[in-house]
């Protein structure tokens, strides 16, 4: 027990450290801090306590970007051949590997920005949904291209998150309009685009986000916006969600809330499913896809 | 008509002769002639030995005389093949007469164009008379130009789905009797079937066959070309005894199984390529008594692959062994173990949750058994099965569902509509996949899944991946099957109101088989590799060949 709450408490600093880094690569750290330190005798071993790692991980954090980013994590080093005699020389193998793991995925977030700061147009009024690191990245490359634009960001309660983006993006000196929820429907005849990012990016090629993301993808589309969601692969999930009540109960709620409440239909989910049928394009570190190369990528990268 | 054929042809000879002489390269034309003039004075010298029975089929046909003269080329052949017959068995005489009213329409079509056609020939002719040709030789290279509209965008159908082309009933009569080895006579060649009844014009290009003439009736007693366990295989699948794709799959793979412990070597023969043309004349007999499926197929391309890799220092035992075990585990992998992964994945994944309402079509093999197995893993739902006539498939899936204890429903597929808002998720088996991502089921399944659409109900696939095929189709009429018309009548109340349906000229039934449905309507297909989307088949198609 004590090694899960030494986990816990490195897992907390590196959040803290570093708020700019996706809660995926502060559990990604842990897990290849973890692993370093792990004294177990056998592969098979090894990877299971990896596994109830993550799980233990998801427990603090319940996003899905973090058990996403463990599995895909496990997967990348243990895809090599790990024949070696010595257990010891496997484990540096992993740690290696670990370590690129990590180096790519840092990478990922200005690969994401290159590729869709071109979509950005001049004088393009966005839409985006409460505060995600990612698109505020593409917005930044976008202004360092001398690119005129101006924002509409939704408030996005229960936490008020997008005055929190909205702040981030007065300092970059970009026009910034805070909305209701409730707005959207109203602001969108004026919006050129809708951009977003995704906490996680199932197989059908939808995507999981913060709960309004689904409204407004609805309404995009009845609107004809272009729909836009920024996403680093490390977010792909192998969940494959037919509608709102498929998603499994640990992402809807907060880790807390889930350990607290006790009857969970009367807590407020903070996540929703945006089906791919609404999505117009996704921007990954892998590339620009559609939503159907997204069940390619993803067999690509877990078979 | 024919015998103007002789007279000229020595006269077409010489001209050839002189144009080789002068030097000069025979163009495509002139090789085309050579070749019809080589196949026509073969059918002369077989015609001889018919005359007596041509001569009786001749009066009995006066419609099909009065074709133009554009036509007689091809007459002759299509008289030949139900000719031939009559000297085995009785039966196909009247068959033949009775696919006599089913050329009729199509002819009156065929009729207008090849009028026009004479009068395009008889330009030609005169042109042509100039640089020494006759116009008879225009006019059997014309009738390869498209009596189907579709020749110029597409290359080359299969020969099983141009029915109403003449040319190519011409072709597979001749493919039919070079399978037969050579040292049997003609009489032991596999019959064709000929088609029953009256066929809608858009899916004219299609068999329609009828259950009261079975192929078997006119094979002779014994035929040595066919084995009997794929006679008696043939006659489960044209009576509907053997039906549902899985089923057909595996009793075509036990049987192939008999066969190859029956096989014997042949002197100087090898048995890779020997088995291999053993099984063709089986393969086209199979195909007579019912269109192959699309997993047939592919299980018919596995054990082909398998014969041809077996090496020659191989002894006979050993290489029947190893096929035996190949098609035994080819039958537990692709099927048995599929079915088993794809129920796990379905019910692990939860996609089979506490309080569903379930709605199912026809009896799928693959769909009735993960019901099971999440009904045994204690999960609480009920099923609503939906059925459609003629087949009343629905039956047969009720039963095997009420059996293990699930509460069902029933409905005729009429009341989808009113029964969808109490569905939570349907589930649909298929009869193979397609390259594009279109599903290929029972008729029917298209008008589910587009209601479940609507309704916004979730729509998921089932299906094994073997089942999966390389072809592309965008709509139903392509490529399909016609099951028998007479399926259609019923009697209710002592009174049958189609009964006499064939009297009736302007009446066709149409019985179709499948139905194609668009990915956009389908949410998610289970394979046993594990849930993807409809768009992503081809993606397995792709890791596919790669394993191979």
């Amino acid at each position: 027990m004590k090694e899960r709450d030494k986990l816990v408490e490195y897992f907390r600093d590196q959040m803290k450290k570093d708020p700019d880094m996706a809660s995926a690569v502060a559990a990604i750290r842990t897990l290849l801090e973890f692993l370093k330190r792990d004294k177990g005798e056998t592969i098979l071993g090894l990877r299971e306590s990896l596994t109830s790692a993550t799980d233990c991980l998801t427990g603090v954090d319940s996003s899905v970007a973090v058990s996403s980013g463990g599995e895909l994590f496990l997967r990348f080093i243990s895809l090599t051949s790990l024949e070696h005699q010595d257990l010891s020389r496997c484990k540096k193998v992993m740690e290696e590997r670990g370590e690129l793991f990590l180096e790519k995925i840092s990478m990922s977030r200005t690969k994401v920005a290159k590729l869709c700061h071109t979509f950005i147009k001049d004088g393009a009024k966005i839409l985006t949904h409460s505060y995600s690191r990612v698109v505020l990245r593409v917005l930044e490359k976008a202004a360092a291209e001398k690119k005129r634009f101006s924002v509409y960001v939704t408030e996005s309660q229960p936490d008020a998150a997008g005055q929190h983006m909205a702040e981030a993006l007065r300092k970059l000196n970009v026009p910034v309009t805070v909305v209701l929820d409730a707005a959207v429907g109203y602001v969108l005849e004026k919006v050129d685009l809708v951009i977003v990012g995704a906490e996680g990016v199932v197989e059908s090629g939808g995507i999981i986000n913060k709960i309004g993301t689904y409204q407004m993808a609805l309404c995009s589309k009845a609107h004809n916006k272009p729909f836009y969601v920024v996403a680093e692969s490390f977010k792909f999930v192998r969940l494959y969600p037919l509608n709102q009540q498929d998603v499994p109960d640990k992402f809807k709620y907060k880790a807390d809330t889930l350990k607290t409440a006790k009857n969970l239909s009367e807590e407020h989910p903070i996540i929703d499913y945006t089906p791919p049928s609404l999505i117009t394009l996704l921007f990954t570190d892998l590339g620009v896809l559609t939503p159907s190369a997204v069940s390619d990528e993803l067999i690509k990268l877990y078979l | 008509m024919a015998d103007s054929g002789v007279i000229d042809g020595p006269g077409r000879k010489d001209e050839i002769e002189r144009a080789k002489s002068e030097g000069k390269d025979l163009t495509k034309e002139e090789k085309q002639r050579l070749r019809k003039e080589k196949k026509q004075q073969k059918k002369i010298k077989e015609k001889k030995d018919d005359k007596a029975s041509q001569e009786n089929e001749k009066e009995k046909k006066p419609v099909t005389s009065a074709a133009p003269a554009s036509q007689p080329p091809t007459q002759p052949t299509v008289q030949k093949a139900p000719s031939a017959v009559p000297a085995t068995a009785p039966v196909s005489v009247p068959a033949s007469e009775a696919s006599v009213p089913a050329d009729k329409p199509t002819k009156t079509k065929a009729e207008l164009k090849a009028e026009r056609r004479a009068r395009q020939e008889a330009e030609r002719a005169s042109k042509q008379t100039k640089k020494g040709e006759t116009g008879q030789q225009a006019a059997t290279s014309k009738p390869k130009a498209p009596p189907s509209d579709l020749q110029p965008v597409v290359k080359r159908l299969p020969e099983h789905i141009q029915v109403d082309n003449p040319d190519v009933l011409k072709k597979l009569a001749k493919k039919l009797e070079r399978q037969q080895t050579p040292e049997h006579y003609a009489a032991k060649k596999i019959p064709l079937r000929s088609d029953y009844g009256y066929k809608v014009s858009l899916f004219s290009h299609l068999h329609q066959y009828s259950r009261k003439a079975p192929l078997t009736q006119q094979l002779s007693i014994p035929s040595t070309v066919i084995h009997p366990a794929i006679v008696r295989l043939g006659l489960q699948y044209s009576h509907g005894i053997v039906a549902g794709s899985n089923a057909r799959s595996v009793a075509l793979l036990h049987a192939f199984k008999q066969v190859i412990r029956d096989y014997t070597t042949p002197q100087n023969e090898e048995l890779s390529r020997d088995l291999v043309n053993k099984l063709k004349p089986y393969i086209s007999f199979l195909n007579q008594c019912r269109p192959l499926s699309a997993s047939m197929g592919n299980a018919i391309k596995y054990i082909k692959k398998e014969i041809s890799n077996i090496p020659s220092n191989c002894k006979e035992d050993e290489a029947k062994n190893k096929l035996l075990n190949c098609i035994e585990s080819y039958i537990n992998e692709k099927i048995i173990l599929a079915g088993v992964a794809i129920a796990k994945c379905a019910i692990e994944k939860q996609k089979i949750s506490d309080g569903d309402v379930i709605l199912v079509y026809g009896c799928s093999s693959l769909v009735n058994h993960i019901l099971c197995k999440a009904f045994e893993k204690n999960r609480k739902f009920r099923v609503i099965v939906v059925d459609s006539r003629p087949r009343l498939e629905g039956k047969e899936a009720l039963r095997r569902l009420v059996q293990k204890g699930i509460s069902c429903t029933y409905v005729l597929i009429s009341a989808v509509s009113y029964i969808l808002p109490e569905v939570s998720k349907v589930f649909l088996g298929a009869h193979a996949l397609l390259a594009n991502g279109y599903v290929m089921s029972r008729v029917g399944t298209s008008q589910i899944a587009l209601v479940a659409k609507a309704f916004n109900v979730p729509v998921l696939v089932c299906c094994e991946t073997y089942k999966f095929c390389d072809r592309v189709q965008t709509d139903s009429f392509v490529s399909n099957e016609l099951d028998d018309p007479d399926d259609l009548i019923v009697t209710r109340k002592g009174t049958t109101p189609l009964e006499g349906w064939e009297n009736e000229s302007s009446l066709g039934l149409l019985n179709l088989v499948y139905d194609v449905t668009p990915p956009d309507f389908v949410d998610l297909v289970i394979t046993e590799l594990g849930m993807i989307p409809c768009t992503s088949v081809p993606v397995v198609l792709r890791v596919k060949n790669v394993d191979q």
